[in-house]
This record gives structure tokens, C-alpha cells and sequence, in this order.
């Protein structure tokens, strides 16, 4: 018979290998989100649709701003390589819709990126803070807010011409703005729980208690947030390239072909009607995806 | 062991902690209401000892603790800790102590971020606190914790969600033990808990405090749990200690009339003795800290109270065993 210390070992050694992986919260709603079949069916959309736009150009003969003479205002057609048919220019609508994709969605994930970025760390540390920063902060967050948004973009168009910079800087700086409300909307509520106290009571730094503590509690709906934001964004994009102050030609985003394709909706539907369907698509799947991840990360909420 | 042989570990001196509380359409120059949560309390407590702090609910038990650990800014009094006064230093100097006073909370699964693993949870005290320890001491330091309280040390990576409520309590105990301190307050450690698991978790802090020689701050509405774990008892009513004793002394003779109100409506689980037992029943709801009655605070709901209890405030008085704050003491241990 073994002795008993080196029965001791063996049982720790077991208890060691046996070290079970729990399943975090973060797991849980990985796995709801995927049992979620709209929201399934809208990510692997997302994901034909991205691939489309980054890879698209590739599997045609034309460039974007390369104007084909013989073809203008040609309808679709696989025989002539203008899959999607062509602009009034004569340029393939296939890769123009696949280039103006890769800016709309860029400004989409781009303006949710920076929300979330700015607007949590803002709205965590106004509200964990509290107290005087806390009002400052906010009423700096108001005096923004009030700040009449096409005039700014218009001003920082006329004085630094149209380009896609300037947009990706408009749109940063009105995107995080809600986001910081709602992030320290739930750090106030977060910050009266008593995990956070027992924080305080063995010293945790405030910037440790705002990155460990706080902001993996509220990323939940950060995320929820984000996502229905880029959908918002690339509309925003859409809008300000429609009033003609998005892009600068030749390059394109949705908003500038449906611009473009509302023009000569009469004689050549398929300049309005390609970009719309690419950009309703993306729409809705981003909003099937913030509902279900919504779904998945609050399942008390339904 | 007489009490003056033990070493001094904390001395609360007149602690006050009063709450401006602001009318929500009042006019920017109308005074705030003044809410006297803690009103002047005394305490002392001896090392390896318990002391239970008993009262009904909004008695300032809570605030009470969390004034002694630096959670809510004092407004007026000491709280010597060893000597030095708590409520004069800075967060940096502060953090010196903290190691030494930890805290155990009502709820338990609310006391856990949610997101971390029990293993991060209970080991980031020490990374905060002692962050030049090794990685590899601090998971061993962990596990170890984890064996004293009850938990098996695999289960350092899972969630405080997979766990029940006594468990997430150990982890909470746990966390509170890794810094080895001298002193743990416990606000209602087991009142979220079932009965079964308060008996385990209350038996699990004396066998701790016997091991690691801990002092304990209990702070508790259940009398029995209180008298199972307690050496003194401090009774709250409104704001201030009303009795303070040793746990037999008091328990045997409460004399202040509201301890006597409080032992009395304690269940006894005797069918018949508590069919013949006489419950005094307090008049009344307990009155607002906002505006506390002038006098000794009970008077309201005293059924001894007469004209002399709204004139004069009750000092605390009596043997060093056991001593009460009431003007009429006298009158009623004689009639």
C-alpha cells in the first residue's frame, strides 16, 4: 500500500490535471447567439457580403474608374463581364459597388469603433468618478451634442475639400456621444454593487477598477450598441454623400451610387436597384446581429 | 482572559456619519435634510475576539462598517486602528492598512465580478496589494485559500455564476482571508443564505478565526447566529449603541428596553414555551434619522419612557462587562 503522502500526491496531482474550465459568461452567450438563427443567417451574409466587397474587384477585367466606351449605361449581362451592367460613364457597376462597399462599410465599423473606444472610457470614468468630473464631463458631452452636426461637416468640407479623412473625423465625432451616456448610465448602476466595494476595500486603483471592474460589465451592451451603430453610420455615410459631400469621385461608397443610380432610375434600374440591395442586405443583417447579440447577452431582458 | 489583558486592536471614538440628503425639487439655497445614519458610537475591540452588532434594519449597522473600513467618509469621531487614526489618512496611506481589515459582504453573489474566474477573484487582492509576489506563489497562495474555506482548488476557473450562494460566500471569505489580516468586518454575512448553509458558513468563521487568530466585526439581525459566534455584542437602535456586553452577560440580562423588546421576539423552537411566551410588542415604526427624537431616541417607542427621557441623552453606563445606555435603569431594576 502507498503511504499516505505519496497517496496525498497522487490526489493532487489528479485534482490538478482534472482543473475544470468553467464557462463564462461570454461562452454562454456565444453559444445562445449561434442557436439565434436570424442572426446566424445575417453574419454569414455579412460575411459573403465583405468577402464580395474586398475580393470582388479581383474576379473582374475592369477597374473601378476605368470607363468602357462602347458600354454605357449597359444593363447587366455575363457575356459582356458588366455582371451588375454600368454607370452612365460606362463604368462596371460589379466593382464600383464592390469599392463604394468597401468605404461604406469602413465608415460603418470605423464610427462604432471609435464609439465604443471613446464613448466607454468616456462615460466609465465620468461615472465612476462621479461627483464634480462627472458634471463637467457630461455637460462638455451636452455642449458637443448641441453642436449642429451638418454644419460642422459642411464647414470642414469647404475648407479642406471633399475627402474621406474628413468624414471618417465627422462621423468619430458625433458617433461616441450616446455611446458615453449609455456607458455611464450602467456604471453608476454597476458602481453601487458590492463587488465594487470589495474592490475598494483591498485598494484596487479607480483605473483598474474602471478596465477590470466596470467596463467588462457594460461591454455586453457596448456591444449590443456597436452593432446597431455601424448600420446607423454607413446610413450617415450614405446621406452625406447623396447632399454630395461624401467621397470625392471616382471613388464611390453606396450612398454616391444610390445617388447617382436615383438620377437615371428611369431609363437604367439597375444603377439604383444593385447598390440598394447591397446596402439594405448589410442593413439588416447588422440589426438581425445587435438583436441577437442582444438576445444572447441579456437573456433575462426577453 | 479579563478584557484588559487583551491587546487594543480597535477603538471607535464618537464616530459619526451623517448623510446630506437633498429634496428633489428643492430650491438651490433650501438647507439639505441631514440624515444621522451613525450617531456617536463607541466601540472597542480586542484581538481574537468577536463582536456582534445586532439592531433592526436602517439602525446604522451597515454604514456603521463601512465608516470602520473607509467606504463612506466619516463626518465626525476617530477610528484608531492600532493606535493611528483611519479616518485622517490618505487613500495612499491607507492602503497600508489594508491588508489588515478586510470585508465580507450581505450578498454573496453580488460581492463577485461576474466576469473574472473565482481564481482571479480571490487572488486579486494579493496582486493588488503585494504585486512583487511570483505568479506561481500567488496561484499556490490561492489554492491553498481555497482548501481552507471548503472550495476544491479545480474549481479556480469557473465563473461565480456556477456556483450557490454558501459557496459564492466561501469564495468571498476566501478572498477577504488571502491578505492574512487581523480583522474582518462581516455585514450579514449569512442573512442572504438558507439556514443549513448560515450554520456551515458561521462554523467555517470560528474555525477560521481560531486557526489565523482573526478579530470579527459580525453584523447581523439574527439574535441566535449572533450569540452562537459572538464574545461582546453591541445593540444598535437609531444610530447609536444602546447596549454593549459580553455576549452571556447580555444575553442572560438585557437591560436596556429595547434589547429586552429584541430577545423577546425571538422565536424559541418549543411549540409549548412559545405558545405561554409573553412578546413585548414595540409601538410605532422606528422614527426618521432625518429628524430622531430629542433625547434618548428609543423614548418614542418606549413603554418606560417618561418625561426626564426627552430632556437627557443616555451615556452608555455600567461594568466593563456589560453596560447600557437608559436614565431609567435604575427605576426599572428596582420596580
Amino acid at each position: 500500500m502507498l503511504s499516505t503522502t505519496a497517496n496525498k500526491e497522487a490526489v493532487e496531482n489528479f485534482s490538478e490535471q482534472l482543473e475544470v474550465k468553467g464557462r463564462s459568461l461570454w461562452d454562454d452567450a456565444r453559444r445562445r447567439f449561434f442557436n439565434n438563427r436570424a442572426a446566424l443567417t445575417s453574419l454569414v451574409i455579412l460575411g459573403f457580403i465583405t468577402l464580395f466587397v474586398f475580393a470582388g474587384p479581383m474576379l473582374s477585367q475592369f477597374a473601378f474608374d476605368e470607363v468602357d466606351w462602347g458600354a454605357m449605361h449597359a444593363a447587366p449581362s455575363v457575356a459582356s463581364g458588366h455582371f451588375f451592367g454600368t454607370d452612365s460613364l460606362g463604368r462596371d457597376l460589379f466593382v464600383r459597388t464592390a469599392m463604394g462597399g468597401r468605404i461604406s462599410l469602413m465608415v460603418g465599423v470605423m464610427g462604432a469603433l471609435v464609439a465604443v473606444l471613446i464613448g466607454t472610457l468616456y462615460g466609465a470614468t465620468a461615472g465612476f468618478v462621479g461627483g464634480r468630473t462627472d458634471r463637467v464631463m457630461m455637460r462638455t458631452l451636452e455642449i458637443l451634442y448641441s453642436f449642429p452636426f451638418m454644419f460642422f461637416v459642411i464647414l470642414l468640407v469647404t475648407f479642406f475639400g471633399r475627402n474621406i479623412l474628413l468624414i471618417f473625423i465627422a462621423i468619430g465625432a458625433v458617433s461616441w456621444l450616446d455611446m458615453a451616456r449609455i456607458v455611464r448610465g450602467q456604471t453608476l448602476s454597476i458602481k453601487g454593487k458590492e463587488f465594487v466595494e470589495a474592490a475598494t476595500v483591498y485598494g484596487v486603483s479607480k483605473w483598474a477598477m474602471i478596465t477590470r471592474h466596470i467596463v467588462p460589465n457594460v461591454l455586453g451592451i457596448v456591444a449590443v450598441y456597436a452593432t446597431l451603430l455601424v448600420p446607423q453610420m454607413i446610413l450617415f455615410e450614405s446621406f452625406l454623400s447623396f447632399l454630395g459631400l461624401g467621397v470625392q469621385e471616382p471613388m464611390t461608397s453606396w450612398g454616391s451610387l444610390l445617388n447617382e443610380g436615383a438620377q437615371t432610375m428611369e431609363i437604367a434600374l439597375w444603377q439604383l436597384i444593385v447598390p440598394a440591395v447591397f446596402m439594405v442586405t448589410t442593413l439588416f443583417c447588422f440589426n438581425f446581429i445587435g438583436d441577437g447579440l442582444r438576445d444572447a447577452l441579456d437573456p433575462k431582458d426577453r | 482572559m479579563t478584557v484588559a489583558e487583551k491587546e487594543l486592536l480597535l477603538d471607535v471614538q464618537d464616530l459619526k456619519v451623517h448623510f446630506q440628503i437633498k429634496k428633489e425639487n428643492a430650491w438651490p439655497w433650501t438647507k439639505p435634510a441631514n440624515l444621522k445614519a451613525v450617531n456617536g458610537v463607541d466601540l472597542q475591540l480586542y484581538a481574537g475576539e468577536t463582536l456582534g452588532v445586532v439592531g433592526e434594519s436602517g439602525c446604522g449597522k451597515s454604514t456603521l462598517a463601512r465608516a470602520i473600513i473607509g467606504l463612506i467618509k466619516a463626518t465626525d469621531g476617530n477610528v484608531l486602528w492600532l493606535g493611528q487614526d483611519l479616518t485622517e489618512l490618505d487613500d495612499k496611506a491607507l492602503r497600508a492598512t489594508r491588508s489588515d481589515i478586510q470585508m465580507i459582504f450581505q450578498d454573496p453573489l453580488a460581492s463577485l465580478n461576474p466576469r473574472m474566474t473565482i481564481g482571479d477573484i480571490i487572488a486579486e487582492p494579493l496582486r493588488t496589494l503585494r504585486p512583487d509576489i511570483p505568479k506561481q506563489e500567488v496561484s499556490d497562495r490561492v489554492q491553498a485559500m481555497m482548501m481552507k474555506v471548503g472550495l476544491l482548488p479545480n474549481l479556480v476557473n469557473r465563473y461565480p455564476h456556477e456556483f450557490s450562494g454558501g459557496q459564492c460566500q466561501r469564495i468571498g471569505i476566501a478572498r477577504a482571508l488571502i491578505l492574512e489580516p487581523k480583522l474582518i468586518i462581516c455585514d450579514e454575512p449569512v442573512s442572504a443564505l438558507d439556514v443549513s448553509i448560515q450554520a456551515q458558513v458561521v462554523n467555517l468563521l470560528k474555525q477560521l478565526q481560531r486557526e489565523m487568530n482573526l478579530s470579527l466585526i459580525f453584523i447581523a439581525h439574527d439574535l441566535s447566529v449572533v450569540k452562537h459566534i459572538s464574545d461582546r455584542v453591541v445593540v444598535m437602535y437609531l444610530g447609536n449603541a444602546v447596549e454593549v456586553g459580553t455576549a452571556d452577560a447580555l444575553f442572560a440580562d438585557p437591560q436596556h428596553p429595547y434589547t429586552q423588546a429584541l430577545m423577546s421576539a425571538v422565536p424559541i423552537p418549543d411549540p409549548e414555551v412559545e405558545k405561554g411566551k409573553d412578546i413585548q410588542l414595540l409601538e410605532g415604526e422606528l422614527p426618521s434619522p432625518i429628524n430622531p427624537p430629542s433625547g434618548c431616541v428609543f423614548r418614542t417607542r418606549c413603554p418606560h419612557a417618561d418625561a426626564v427621557c426627552a430632556e437627557q441623552v443616555p451615556a452608555l453606563s455600567g461594568s466593563a462587562e456589560h453596560q447600557s445606555a437608559c436614565l431609567r435603569l435604575d427605576a426599572l431594576q428596582a420596580g
